[in-house]
């Protein structure tokens, strides 16, 4: 593993990603350091998600390379790849439906961060208070609301203890408040020194976390860099605004 | 922990599952001397019902928890008494063939595994019953089994039918329990965990860090072994072997049957399934075809009424456990101040809600 604190802790380079004839992902060239908080924008069917998919490992890139950590691990499933520190969170939240809340985020506990018994509960339970779901510790996952989805999308995600996260609108739906709480919890995973990568459509939330912001199109990287000036990117604003034709 | 504590606790157990766990051992015990004062014919009914537990543990493992829903079971069922078979004749002592057979059946689910888990839902099960058709000719070709003529255990005639029927007895509750109590650790532990979050979604289980193919080869071949110790214990039983009667798919919709009746997905239910199946056998068994009619009507209720089955209804309505392999959270009375033990202590800008 390259020491130097400014090495790349995840990289894709050359990423192509094809549905048949319909080409996602095209040509998408990335790197990140550990301590960085990325967002991504772009309208729908920019290739967000697609881009996270390939990232995590859930499904292998037509072409490129993804590497993190230092390693190669375009060839790694997602297993692999988040027990290296490498987790997702679900844009259509994936609960364990007829498991309870803290069975839910145990498994992630036990499974992704490898954990015994004991620590796998302190690990669970605390991730559950981060994300303040203690209170329907016991309920089934089928039960819940969106809301509480999403939080468990995220605390499930939390204890597999990652050292890069990867979060796909977990924002979506959410009141001001609730946006907010979320913020909070968010900024706590930055002072744990835990990297992000944050697909968000609702960008003034975005902001509040990311230092760097990424703005994708049709497939494309079309800007990235500070957030502000991002934002202000002719082409970032025909695009993610929905302008005109280029 | 003590009541006052401000952590929150995790409980495996309940006061009901900890009497639960008493009787247990005091039922078995029972069963352990109960051939002294059984009649020959209860004793190989009670033999019967054992069995009759382990299929429907094994099914209930492999589709309730595992989510692997199978109709081709029944080949495990028939290669273990057909392996007993081939054992025996070979010159093994019977009683330890049964056993040898069993282990056969599991080495040969593992290389079945690696294609099988790779269909899905409904192309797994019926692919499995595919694979139980092939087997079932395959076994057909051993000139030893005479085709459908069938042959027999016959190496057992050398011992007293008392002494025997006893042993086969023992030997089917010994195997029962030891399985029950492998499932029951598997289920318990964090493999059992695993096992559930892969049947809810196999996508997100394998985003939090669950080895998937792993998980289910494990589940897979543990329930393959099981039946298979079932169909070596039903030859030893009936004496006979005839392919069509122990590769025949009836072995499996039974397995269904005592699983949804006495409540998929919960360890309980598959053995209070059996323990029905064993009653409606032991009453209407001998009424021919209304038999069959009865017990296709009652799943066909239980799926419409009481999807959860006996024990899952149960379970909800009163809060029923007494094996639990699940977790459950105690918060203390003051969960929601925040100031908790000091792993939780970082977590402070969290406003909790109730």
């Amino acid at each position: 593993m390259n020491g130097s604190p400014n090495a790349a802790i995840l990289s894709a380079a050359g990423i192509q990603k094809r549905f048949g004839a319909l080409v996602v992902l095209d040509d998408i060239d990335f790197a990140m350091n550990a301590d960085e908080a990325i967002g991504i924008v772009g309208p729908n069917g920019a290739g967000k998600t697609t881009l996270l998919s390939v990232l995590s490992g859930a499904f292998p890139p037509s072409a490129g390379t993804v590497a993190f950590r230092g390693g190669d691990v375009t060839a790694l499933p997602a297993t692999a790849r988040c027990r290296l520190g490498l987790v997702r969170t679900h844009q259509v939240p994936k609960p364990f439906s007829g498991m309870t809340t803290f069975e839910n985020v145990f498994v992630a506990a036990s499974h992704g961060a490898g954990l015994g018994r004991d620590e796998a509960y302190e690990e669970a339970l605390a991730s559950l208070k981060l994300c303040g779901m203690l209170g329907v510790a016991n309920r089934r996952a089928e039960t819940l609301g969106l809301l509480d989805r999403k939080r468990l999308e995220l605390a499930r995600a939390l204890a597999a203890r990652p050292t890069l996260l990867l979060l796909d609108e977990i924002g979506g739906g959410l009141t001001d408040g609730e946006a907010s709480e979320l913020v909070d919890t968010i900024k706590e995973l930055r002072r744990r020194k835990i990297g992000i990568v944050w697909i968000e459509h609702i960008v003034h939330i975005l902001l509040q976390v990311a230092e760097r912001l990424i703005c994708m199109d049709a497939g494309k990287i079309i800007a990235d860099g500070e957030p502000q000036a991002v934002m202000a990117d002719p082409e970032v604003v025909r695009a993610y605004l929905g302008g005109g034709p280029k | 922990m003590s009541a006052v504590s401000n952590s929150p606790v995790i409980e495996r157990g309940t006061s009901a599952s900890r009497i639960s766990a008493i009787a247990v051992v005091v039922i078995i015990a029972l069963l352990a001397v109960a051939p002294h004062f059984l009649s020959a014919g209860a004793v190989d009914r009670m033999t019967a019902l054992f069995i009759y537990v382990i299929l429907a543990a094994m099914w209930n493992a492999l589709a309730g928890f595992g989510g692997l829903v199978s109709v081709g079971q029944q080949v495990f069922f028939g290669l273990g008494a057909y392996f007993a078979i081939r054992l025996a004749d070979a010159g093994l002592n019977p009683f330890a063939s049964l056993f040898v057979s069993a282990i056969i059946v599991g080495a040969i689910s593992w290389p079945m595994s690696l294609f099988m888990l790779r269909l899905k839902n409904g192309e797994f099960a019926i692919g499995m019953w595919v694979i139980a058709a092939l087997t079932h000719l395959l076994v057909n070709l051993d000139r030893l089994v005479q085709g459908e003529t069938g042959t027999s255990l016959i190496s057992l005639n050398v011992y007293d039918a008392g002494a025997r029927r006893a042993t086969i007895y023992w030997l089917a509750l010994a195997s029962m329990t030891a399985l029950l109590a492998i499932l029951f650790g598997l289920l318990r532990g964090s493999t059992g965990a695993a096992i559930r979050a892969i049947r809810d979604n196999e996508d997100a289980a394998a985003s939090v860090g669950v080895r998937v193919t792993g998980t289910k080869r494990l589940l897979f071949v543990l329930a393959a072994f099981g039946i298979g110790i079932a169909g070596a214990l039903w030859l030893a039983t009936s004496i006979t072997f005839q392919p069509k009667t122990y590769f025949n798919v009836q072995w499996t919709a039974y397995m269904i049957f005592m699983v949804l009746v006495g409540g998929i997905g919960t360890f309980e239910g598959a053995i209070l399934g059996a323990l029905l199946f064993f009653l409606i056998e032991t009453w209407f068994g001998g009424t021919g075809v209304w038999y069959l009619i009865g017990l296709g009507a009652t799943a066909v209720l239980f799926s419409l009424f009481l999807p959860r089955g006996l024990w899952g209804t149960l379970e909800e309505r009163f809060g029923l456990r007494l094996l639990p392999v699940g977790y459950r959270v105690r918060l203390p009375a003051n969960a929601t101040d925040g100031d908790t033990a000091s792993t939780l202590q970082q977590a402070t800008t969290q406003r909790e809600k109730a």
